[in-house]
Protein backbone atom coordinates (compact mmCIF):
# COMPACT_ATOMS: atom_id res chain seq x y z
CA UNK A 1 0.00 0.00 0.00
CA UNK A 2 1.29 3.40 -0.86
CA UNK A 3 0.49 6.23 1.50
CA UNK A 4 0.34 9.60 -0.13
CA UNK A 5 1.08 12.63 1.99
CA UNK A 6 0.08 16.13 1.08
CA UNK A 7 2.83 18.67 0.91
CA UNK A 8 1.91 20.16 4.24
CA UNK A 9 1.90 16.76 5.93
CA UNK A 10 5.23 15.93 4.44
CA UNK A 11 6.60 19.18 5.78
CA UNK A 12 5.25 18.38 9.23
CA UNK A 13 7.00 15.00 9.19
CA UNK A 14 10.25 16.63 8.12
CA UNK A 15 9.94 19.30 10.79
CA UNK A 16 9.35 16.70 13.48
CA UNK A 17 12.54 14.96 12.45
CA UNK A 18 14.63 17.98 13.41
CA UNK A 19 14.19 17.82 17.19
CA UNK A 20 14.46 14.03 17.01
CA UNK A 21 17.79 14.26 15.30
CA UNK A 22 18.96 16.93 17.68
CA UNK A 23 18.22 14.81 20.72
CA UNK A 24 19.73 11.74 19.17
CA UNK A 25 22.91 13.62 18.44
CA UNK A 26 22.98 15.76 21.53
CA UNK A 27 26.23 14.31 22.72
CA UNK A 28 28.96 16.88 22.17
CA UNK A 29 31.67 15.80 19.80
CA UNK A 30 34.09 17.89 17.86
CA UNK A 31 34.02 17.76 14.12
CA UNK A 32 37.04 19.08 12.42
CA UNK A 33 40.19 17.93 10.71
CA UNK A 34 41.54 14.49 11.47
CA UNK A 35 43.74 14.70 14.53
CA UNK A 36 47.50 14.07 14.57
CA UNK A 37 48.34 10.38 14.74
CA UNK A 38 44.78 9.20 14.23
CA UNK A 39 45.30 7.59 10.84
CA UNK A 40 47.40 4.42 10.60
CA UNK A 41 50.75 4.87 8.82
CA UNK A 42 49.67 3.22 5.57
CA UNK A 43 46.56 5.40 5.33
CA UNK A 44 48.54 8.53 6.09
CA UNK A 45 51.04 7.73 3.36
CA UNK A 46 48.45 6.71 0.77
CA UNK A 47 46.42 9.92 1.22
CA UNK A 48 49.60 11.95 1.00
CA UNK A 49 50.62 10.26 -2.23
CA UNK A 50 47.13 10.68 -3.70
CA UNK A 51 47.43 14.42 -3.08
CA UNK A 52 50.80 14.78 -4.82
CA UNK A 53 49.63 15.06 -8.45
CA UNK A 54 46.97 17.57 -7.43
CA UNK A 55 49.54 19.67 -5.60
CA UNK A 56 51.86 19.70 -8.61
CA UNK A 57 48.94 20.65 -10.85
CA UNK A 58 47.98 23.30 -8.30
CA UNK A 59 51.48 24.77 -8.23
CA UNK A 60 51.58 24.96 -12.02
CA UNK A 61 48.16 26.61 -12.21
CA UNK A 62 49.10 29.23 -9.61
CA UNK A 63 52.33 29.93 -11.47
CA UNK A 64 50.30 30.38 -14.64
CA UNK A 65 47.90 32.79 -12.97
CA UNK A 66 50.78 34.82 -11.55
CA UNK A 67 52.60 35.04 -14.87
CA UNK A 68 49.70 35.36 -17.34
CA UNK A 69 46.89 36.93 -15.35
CA UNK A 70 48.72 39.44 -13.17
CA UNK A 71 45.50 41.36 -12.70
CA UNK A 72 43.89 38.41 -10.95
CA UNK A 73 46.66 37.84 -8.37
CA UNK A 74 45.01 40.12 -5.81
CA UNK A 75 41.79 38.16 -6.21
CA UNK A 76 43.63 34.85 -5.77
CA UNK A 77 45.30 36.15 -2.62
CA UNK A 78 41.90 37.19 -1.31
CA UNK A 79 40.57 33.68 -1.98
CA UNK A 80 43.43 32.16 0.01
CA UNK A 81 42.81 34.66 2.79
CA UNK A 82 39.10 33.78 2.75
CA UNK A 83 39.94 30.13 3.39
CA UNK A 84 42.34 31.25 6.12
CA UNK A 85 39.66 33.26 7.91
CA UNK A 86 36.77 30.80 7.56
CA UNK A 87 38.76 27.78 8.72
CA UNK A 88 39.72 29.64 11.91
CA UNK A 89 36.14 30.39 12.86
CA UNK A 90 34.71 27.61 14.98
CA UNK A 91 30.96 27.93 15.01
CA UNK A 92 28.33 26.30 17.22
CA UNK A 93 26.05 23.82 15.52
CA UNK A 94 22.76 22.01 16.12
CA UNK A 95 24.49 18.85 17.34
CA UNK A 96 25.80 20.67 20.39
CA UNK A 97 29.36 20.80 19.16
CA UNK A 98 31.45 23.20 17.17
CA UNK A 99 33.11 22.93 13.81
CA UNK A 100 34.47 25.31 11.24
CA UNK A 101 33.74 25.93 7.55
CA UNK A 102 36.44 25.36 4.95
CA UNK A 103 36.35 28.47 2.79
CA UNK A 104 37.95 26.66 -0.13
CA UNK A 105 34.80 26.52 -2.28
CA UNK A 106 34.71 30.18 -3.28
CA UNK A 107 38.19 30.12 -4.81
CA UNK A 108 37.26 26.97 -6.70
CA UNK A 109 34.15 28.63 -8.15
CA UNK A 110 36.14 31.64 -9.38
CA UNK A 111 39.48 30.06 -10.34
CA UNK A 112 38.63 26.38 -10.79
CA UNK A 113 39.66 23.67 -8.32
CA UNK A 114 43.37 23.61 -9.23
CA UNK A 115 44.81 26.55 -7.26
CA UNK A 116 42.85 25.72 -4.13
CA UNK A 117 44.77 22.48 -3.45
CA UNK A 118 47.93 24.38 -2.58
CA UNK A 119 46.16 27.29 -0.87
CA UNK A 120 44.13 24.89 1.26
CA UNK A 121 47.23 22.93 2.20
CA UNK A 122 48.93 26.11 3.41
CA UNK A 123 45.98 26.74 5.74
CA UNK A 124 46.18 23.15 7.01
CA UNK A 125 49.96 23.42 7.52
CA UNK A 126 49.54 26.58 9.59
CA UNK A 127 46.95 24.89 11.79
CA UNK A 128 48.88 21.62 12.08
CA UNK A 129 52.20 23.19 13.01
CA UNK A 130 51.16 26.13 15.19
CA UNK A 131 47.77 25.18 16.55
CA UNK A 132 48.04 21.41 17.04
CA UNK A 133 44.82 21.32 15.06
CA UNK A 134 44.80 18.61 12.43
CA UNK A 135 48.30 17.20 12.09
CA UNK A 136 51.34 16.60 9.94
CA UNK A 137 50.73 12.85 9.69
CA UNK A 138 47.13 13.48 8.66
CA UNK A 139 48.01 16.41 6.40
CA UNK A 140 47.57 14.30 3.27
CA UNK A 141 44.11 13.08 4.22
CA UNK A 142 42.99 16.53 5.35
CA UNK A 143 44.39 18.16 2.22
CA UNK A 144 42.48 15.65 0.12
CA UNK A 145 39.17 16.36 1.84
CA UNK A 146 39.36 20.12 2.29
CA UNK A 147 41.62 21.33 -0.50
CA UNK A 148 40.87 18.83 -3.29
CA UNK A 149 37.54 16.99 -2.90
CA UNK A 150 35.59 19.97 -1.55
CA UNK A 151 36.78 22.44 -4.21
CA UNK A 152 36.11 19.90 -6.99
CA UNK A 153 32.51 19.51 -5.82
CA UNK A 154 32.10 23.28 -5.50
CA UNK A 155 33.41 23.78 -9.01
CA UNK A 156 31.22 20.99 -10.40
CA UNK A 157 28.07 22.21 -8.66
CA UNK A 158 28.69 25.74 -9.90
CA UNK A 159 29.11 24.57 -13.50
CA UNK A 160 25.94 22.49 -13.21
CA UNK A 161 23.96 25.42 -11.81
CA UNK A 162 25.22 27.59 -14.64
CA UNK A 163 23.95 25.01 -17.16
CA UNK A 164 20.59 25.01 -15.36
CA UNK A 165 20.55 28.80 -15.72
CA UNK A 166 20.21 29.42 -11.98
CA UNK A 167 20.98 32.90 -10.72
CA UNK A 168 24.71 33.42 -10.27
CA UNK A 169 24.53 34.15 -6.57
CA UNK A 170 22.34 31.12 -5.84
CA UNK A 171 24.80 29.02 -7.80
CA UNK A 172 27.76 30.36 -5.77
CA UNK A 173 25.92 29.74 -2.50
CA UNK A 174 24.95 26.19 -3.42
CA UNK A 175 28.41 25.38 -4.74
CA UNK A 176 30.26 26.60 -1.65
CA UNK A 177 27.78 25.08 0.79
CA UNK A 178 27.81 21.65 -0.84
CA UNK A 179 31.61 21.71 -1.21
CA UNK A 180 31.92 22.41 2.50
CA UNK A 181 29.55 19.56 3.36
CA UNK A 182 31.31 17.17 1.01
CA UNK A 183 34.66 17.89 2.65
CA UNK A 184 33.35 16.51 5.93
CA UNK A 185 31.71 13.53 4.21
CA UNK A 186 35.14 12.68 2.82
CA UNK A 187 36.64 13.07 6.29
CA UNK A 188 34.05 10.58 7.58
CA UNK A 189 34.92 8.09 4.85
CA UNK A 190 38.62 8.47 5.59
CA UNK A 191 38.08 7.81 9.28
CA UNK A 192 35.71 4.90 8.61
CA UNK A 193 38.26 3.25 6.32
CA UNK A 194 40.94 3.68 8.96
CA UNK A 195 38.75 2.61 11.88
CA UNK A 196 36.21 0.04 10.71
CA UNK A 197 36.03 -1.46 14.20
CA UNK A 198 34.20 -4.74 14.67
CA UNK A 199 30.98 -3.66 12.99
CA UNK A 200 32.69 -2.97 9.68
CA UNK A 201 33.37 0.04 7.47
CA UNK A 202 29.70 0.83 6.79
CA UNK A 203 28.62 0.94 10.43
CA UNK A 204 31.66 2.99 11.24
CA UNK A 205 30.89 5.32 8.33
CA UNK A 206 27.36 5.96 9.60
CA UNK A 207 28.84 6.76 12.99
CA UNK A 208 31.33 9.27 11.66
CA UNK A 209 28.85 10.77 9.18
CA UNK A 210 26.40 11.37 12.02
CA UNK A 211 29.16 13.29 13.80
CA UNK A 212 30.86 15.16 11.00
CA UNK A 213 28.27 15.72 8.29
CA UNK A 214 25.35 16.60 10.55
CA UNK A 215 27.31 19.15 12.55
CA UNK A 216 28.42 20.66 9.31
CA UNK A 217 24.99 21.26 7.73
CA UNK A 218 24.22 24.65 9.32
CA UNK A 219 27.84 25.73 8.86
CA UNK A 220 27.69 24.77 5.20
CA UNK A 221 24.63 26.99 4.81
CA UNK A 222 26.48 29.85 6.51
CA UNK A 223 29.50 29.34 4.26
CA UNK A 224 27.23 29.38 1.21
CA UNK A 225 25.63 32.66 2.29
CA UNK A 226 28.97 34.30 3.16
CA UNK A 227 30.46 33.25 -0.17
CA UNK A 228 27.49 34.70 -2.02
CA UNK A 229 27.99 37.98 -0.13
CA UNK A 230 31.66 38.12 -1.11
CA UNK A 231 30.74 37.49 -4.74
CA UNK A 232 28.09 40.23 -4.60
CA UNK A 233 30.74 42.68 -3.42
CA UNK A 234 33.28 41.48 -5.98
CA UNK A 235 30.72 41.89 -8.74
CA UNK A 236 30.33 45.52 -7.66
CA UNK A 237 33.99 46.41 -7.29
CA UNK A 238 36.13 43.87 -9.13
CA UNK A 239 34.51 43.57 -12.56
CA UNK A 240 37.80 43.82 -14.49
CA UNK A 241 39.33 41.02 -12.44
CA UNK A 242 36.26 38.81 -12.73
CA UNK A 243 36.36 39.28 -16.50
CA UNK A 244 40.07 38.50 -16.56
CA UNK A 245 39.49 35.08 -15.00
CA UNK A 246 36.43 34.44 -17.15
CA UNK A 247 33.88 34.49 -14.33
CA UNK A 248 32.05 37.34 -16.06
CA UNK A 249 31.78 37.49 -19.83
CA UNK A 250 34.35 39.74 -21.39
CA UNK A 251 32.28 42.33 -23.22
CA UNK A 252 29.80 44.86 -21.86
CA UNK A 253 29.89 46.55 -18.50
CA UNK B 1 27.10 49.82 -4.36
CA UNK B 2 23.36 50.30 -4.79
CA UNK B 3 21.23 50.62 -1.70
CA UNK B 4 19.28 47.50 -2.59
CA UNK B 5 22.45 45.42 -2.61
CA UNK B 6 23.61 46.77 0.74
CA UNK B 7 20.26 45.87 2.29
CA UNK B 8 20.40 42.35 0.82
CA UNK B 9 23.87 41.86 2.27
CA UNK B 10 22.76 43.05 5.70
CA UNK B 11 19.78 40.68 5.65
CA UNK B 12 22.01 37.78 4.62
CA UNK B 13 24.49 38.54 7.43
CA UNK B 14 21.61 38.65 9.90
CA UNK B 15 20.42 35.29 8.60
CA UNK B 16 23.90 33.80 9.23
CA UNK B 17 23.81 35.17 12.77
CA UNK B 18 20.40 33.59 13.37
CA UNK B 19 21.60 30.21 12.10
CA UNK B 20 24.59 30.33 14.45
CA UNK B 21 22.76 31.66 17.50
CA UNK B 22 19.87 29.18 17.17
CA UNK B 23 21.80 26.18 18.58
CA UNK B 24 23.21 28.35 21.38
CA UNK B 25 19.69 29.27 22.46
CA UNK B 26 18.08 25.85 22.09
CA UNK B 27 20.75 23.49 23.40
CA UNK B 28 21.44 24.34 27.00
CA UNK B 29 23.45 21.45 28.36
CA UNK B 30 26.36 21.61 25.97
CA UNK B 31 29.63 23.51 26.01
CA UNK B 32 29.87 23.33 22.23
CA UNK B 33 33.23 21.74 22.70
CA UNK B 34 35.59 21.95 19.81
CA UNK B 35 38.07 19.99 21.88
CA UNK B 36 39.67 17.37 19.69
CA UNK B 37 39.58 15.06 22.69
CA UNK B 38 35.86 14.49 22.15
CA UNK B 39 36.36 13.30 18.58
CA UNK B 40 39.10 11.02 19.81
CA UNK B 41 36.53 9.43 22.08
CA UNK B 42 34.38 8.61 19.08
CA UNK B 43 37.30 6.73 17.56
CA UNK B 44 38.08 5.04 20.85
CA UNK B 45 34.49 3.76 20.88
CA UNK B 46 34.65 2.17 17.41
CA UNK B 47 38.26 1.12 17.51
CA UNK B 48 39.26 0.59 21.15
CA UNK B 49 42.65 -0.96 20.38
CA UNK B 50 43.92 1.95 18.31
CA UNK B 51 46.92 3.85 19.62
CA UNK B 52 47.73 7.21 18.04
CA UNK B 53 51.29 6.94 16.79
CA UNK B 54 52.22 10.58 16.51
CA UNK B 55 51.75 13.73 18.51
CA UNK B 56 51.74 17.37 17.51
CA UNK B 57 55.24 18.84 17.52
CA UNK B 58 54.22 21.99 19.32
CA UNK B 59 50.92 22.21 21.11
CA UNK B 60 49.68 25.49 22.59
CA UNK B 61 49.99 25.19 26.37
CA UNK B 62 46.40 26.22 27.03
CA UNK B 63 43.14 27.64 25.74
CA UNK B 64 44.37 31.24 25.88
CA UNK B 65 47.40 30.68 23.69
CA UNK B 66 45.35 28.61 21.31
CA UNK B 67 42.75 31.33 20.93
CA UNK B 68 45.57 33.81 20.37
CA UNK B 69 46.86 31.75 17.48
CA UNK B 70 43.39 31.27 16.02
CA UNK B 71 42.87 35.04 16.25
CA UNK B 72 46.18 35.55 14.52
CA UNK B 73 45.04 33.28 11.70
CA UNK B 74 41.78 35.18 11.32
CA UNK B 75 43.55 38.53 11.50
CA UNK B 76 46.07 37.63 8.79
CA UNK B 77 43.28 36.57 6.46
CA UNK B 78 41.12 39.56 7.30
CA UNK B 79 44.01 41.96 6.59
CA UNK B 80 44.41 40.58 3.07
CA UNK B 81 40.67 40.61 2.37
CA UNK B 82 40.32 44.11 3.82
CA UNK B 83 43.27 45.39 1.81
CA UNK B 84 41.81 43.85 -1.34
CA UNK B 85 38.38 45.36 -0.92
CA UNK B 86 39.85 48.72 0.15
CA UNK B 87 41.91 48.80 -3.03
CA UNK B 88 39.01 47.73 -5.25
CA UNK B 89 36.47 50.13 -3.72
CA UNK B 90 38.82 53.12 -3.91
CA UNK B 91 39.76 52.28 -7.49
CA UNK B 92 36.13 52.32 -8.55
CA UNK B 93 35.44 55.55 -6.70
CA UNK B 94 38.40 57.55 -8.03
CA UNK B 95 38.00 56.22 -11.53
CA UNK B 96 34.42 57.46 -11.57
CA UNK B 97 35.56 60.85 -10.25
CA UNK B 98 38.27 61.17 -12.88
CA UNK B 99 35.86 60.30 -15.65
CA UNK B 100 33.38 62.90 -14.47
Amino acid sequence: MKIKLTNRERRAVMASCVPALMTALGTPVSAMHIMEGFLPQTHAIVWGVVCLPFLVWSFLSIRKIVSQHRKAVLLLAMMGAYAFVLSALKMPSVTGSSSHPTGTGLGAVLFGPAPMALLGMIVLLFQAILLAHGGLTTLGANTFSMAIAGPFVSFGVYQLCKKLKLSRLVAVGLACGLGDLFTYCVTSVQLALAHPGQAGVLASLTEFLSIFALTQIPLAIVEGILSAIVVMMLESFAKPELREIGYLVKEGN
Amino acid sequence: MEKKKVITILILVALCAVILVFPLMTIKDSEFGGADGAAEEAIAAVDPDYEPWAESLIAPPGGETESLLFCLQTALGAIVIGFGFGYLVARKKYRAEEAA
